[in-house]
């Protein structure tokens, strides 16, 4: 709450434009209501959470002297653990080898739907968004029988034609298999917010561009790509945060490849492990804290070259 | 080619539209649909079959015995019917955080929207800065600061973190702003009505699609949310569909052979807990694609 009383002078400069809205003192008190709800349980939920994260960082529990304040030694162990940073590589990996690719495709479908030289474009449009609807849970499990080197279907059919399929769960193809579930699961989603900021590009700019006799791929390249920018940023955005806090997927893999997946898989696996398994609730803290910073470094980078480049 | 197509349509007027079409594109995209649908359509056969067909017969297509009944007969029944338990608390969780976060959404969207208020800005902005907040690294301090207040182990533990949702939030009010003309809002102030009452009968209405989209993409995240279950909750009837699947899929795992006859369950269980949200997003599309519509028309 306190960025409302810090930023409180400069709400002088709406001042201006307050006065043309004779209402608007007497409304300003029922805007408050308004936001009031949502803002009260975001402070719960969300600042106040992600500040106590912050506090238990900076302590420890030792068997003698209890929990004791320990500065950012919890930091300076995270900064220094192998399990910690070897999750954080394999995550930063897992999202270079599936991301560009997601989104690359997404951006595809969202342009061959929005071309309209497609046919069948209501059941493309919704095939490829319904596993979104599937609980991450469900979808690592399917895949996971899909995968399976018994019964599985992919292995059945080598079989057929007197071949090994590869082994999917081993540790050479996990990260490609787990980012193939991701892949499975969101792509959809993408396209569909990219077709939709698609939908919204002004067809003047179309009808210009074809004035000027550009074709649909130079059409597609020049004009509405550019224009949804902004879309691409979100869907990207959306994908760092997906990408470095990925737990359901191998969570579930685990237990069909223990000796691949261990308890430090990824960040995300080994905080939770660290909380529940070894009770270390304190460096947990830490390990999320440090994940987060991780995330939100990754996602303003994206978006200050985004921007950046879009000015010059 | 397009230059060729043009003027093919020209010549055949009224056909135009359908003359852009291409086959080759057509073919292309189904052969992704067929990616996209091929897991579902082997879950769906997997959910028809014996456990012992389950192993032994092709994975892509039926084996001779159909048993889809007999298996959601024993889906629903095994452990005295736990799994019907677990489906009515994903609905619980699911349809209480989506409803009281979408109304959430909808107040503070109108309010930060329509109402000019000191901090209005930086309130706003920090809210958007909060998109990037990722929800696991909440986890387990919410953990936690609920088990000091006596919060874990209830079903408030799953509701009241997955009423925030800053995207949602976010779209509202770009959407409040398109949708709601401020001079209507002016004119039933005119009339009399009181602010909630204008937001209640008149806004709401207008704000319908923006509403749908924020409740569809709540109900989903709820449904399918696992962290946070897995963490809050250690009593099995308290659990939600995803927890409860794949602890039967852990036992499953755990005693190989043993207990191979979990594995029909775990698949049609899987099988029964998707319908319902296919069957929400297509019933409800209209509303969501115009939602997401606006959601990206803007920055």
């Amino acid at each position: 709450m306190t960025p409302t009383a810090t930023q409180a002078p400069p709400a002088g400069t709406m001042g201006g434009r307050l006065r043309q809205h004779p209402h608007t003192s007497r409304h300003a008190f029922t805007g408050y209501l308004f936001v009031a709800p949502f803002m009260i349980v975001f402070v719960a939920m969300l600042l106040v959470p992600l500040g106590y994260a912050a506090y238990l960082s900076l302590f420890r529990e030792q068997l003698i002297g209890g929990t004791v304040f320990v500065g950012l030694d919890n930091y300076v162990r995270a900064l220094s653990d192998q399990q910690l940073l070897s999750g954080i590589f394999r995550v930063a990996r897992f999202f270079l080898i599936q991301v560009p690719l997601m989104l690359t495709l997404a951006l595809c479908f969202a342009l061959a739907l929005d071309s309209g030289m497609l046919r069948l474009t209501r059941v493309v449009r919704l095939g490829i968004f319904i596993p979104y609807a599937v609980p991450s849970v469900v979808a690592a499990l399917m895949w996971g029988y899909l995968y399976g080197p018994d019964f599985g279907p992919f292995a059945q059919l080598a079989e057929e034609i007197g071949t090994a399929v590869p082994s999917f769960l081993g540790s050479n193809l996990m990260l490609f298999s787990l980012a193939n579930v991701v892949f499975w699961e969101f792509t959809g989603y993408n396209m569909i917010i990219l077709y939709a900021a698609l939908r919204a590009v002004p067809s003047e700019l179309y009808e210009a561009a074809a004035v000027d006799g550009a074709g649909a791929w130079r059409t597609a390249w020049s004009v509405k790509i550019p224009s949804i920018r902004p879309a691409l940023l979100l869907t990207l955005i959306f994908s760092v945060i997906g990408s470095f806090q990925l737990f359901n997927e191998p969570n579930l893999l685990q237990q069909l490849a223990p000796n691949v997946i261990d308890n430090a898989y990824t960040p995300n696996l080994y905080a939770y492990n660290l909380a529940f398994v070894s009770q270390e609730l304190n460096y947990a803290a830490a390990v999320s804290f440090i994940l987060g910073l991780v995330i939100l470094v990754a996602s303003y980078a994206f978006m200050y070259i985004a921007t950046r480049r879009s000015r010059s | 080619m397009s230059a060729i197509t043009t003027t093919s349509a020209a010549a055949t007027k009224s056909r135009a539209p359908l003359d852009r079409r291409s086959t080759p594109l057509t073919l292309g995209m189904l052969a992704f649909l067929v990616y996209f649908l091929l897991p579902l359509f082997w879950l769906f056969i997997a959910s028809t079959k014996t456990t012992g067909d389950l192993f032994a017969s092709f994975g892509l297509w039926f084996a001779d015995d159909f048993s889809l009944l007999s298996n959601i007969e024993r889906t629903l029944t095994y452990d005295d019917g736990v799994f019907v338990r677990w489906l009515l608390n994903t609905l619980l969780y699911a349809v209480t955080a989506a409803g009281g976060g979408a109304m959430l959404a909808a107040l503070g969207g109108y309010g930060f929207a329509k109402y000019r208020f000191a901090g209005n800005r930086p309130l706003f902005m920090l809210v958007l800065g909060a998109i990037m907040v990722p929800t696991t690294a909440l986890a387990i301090p919410t953990y936690l600061l609920f088990s000091r207040v006596g919060l874990v182990n209830t079903p408030w533990a799953i509701i009241l973190p997955s009423l925030v949702s800053p995207f949602g939030l976010y779209l509202m009010r770009i959407y409040a702003e398109s949708a709601v003309p401020d001079s209507l809002i002016e004119a039933a102030r005119i009339d009399g009505a009181g602010e909630f009452r204008i937001f209640f009968q008149v806004a709401l209405r207008m704000l319908m699609p923006g509403f749908v989209t924020v409740l569809l993409f709540t109900l989903v995240a709820t449904w399918n949310n696992y962290f946070l279950p897995l963490i809050m909750l250690n009593n099995p009837s308290l659990y939600p569909i995803t927890v409860g699947l794949a602890r039967w899929q852990g036992q499953a795992a755990a005693s190989g052979g043993a207990s191979g006859d979990l594995v029909p369950l775990v698949v049609t269980g899987s099988l029964l807990s998707i319908v319902p949200l296919i069957i929400a997003f297509l019933l409800l599309q209209r509303y969501w694609q115009s939602g997401l519509l606006t959601g990206g028309v803007k920055q």
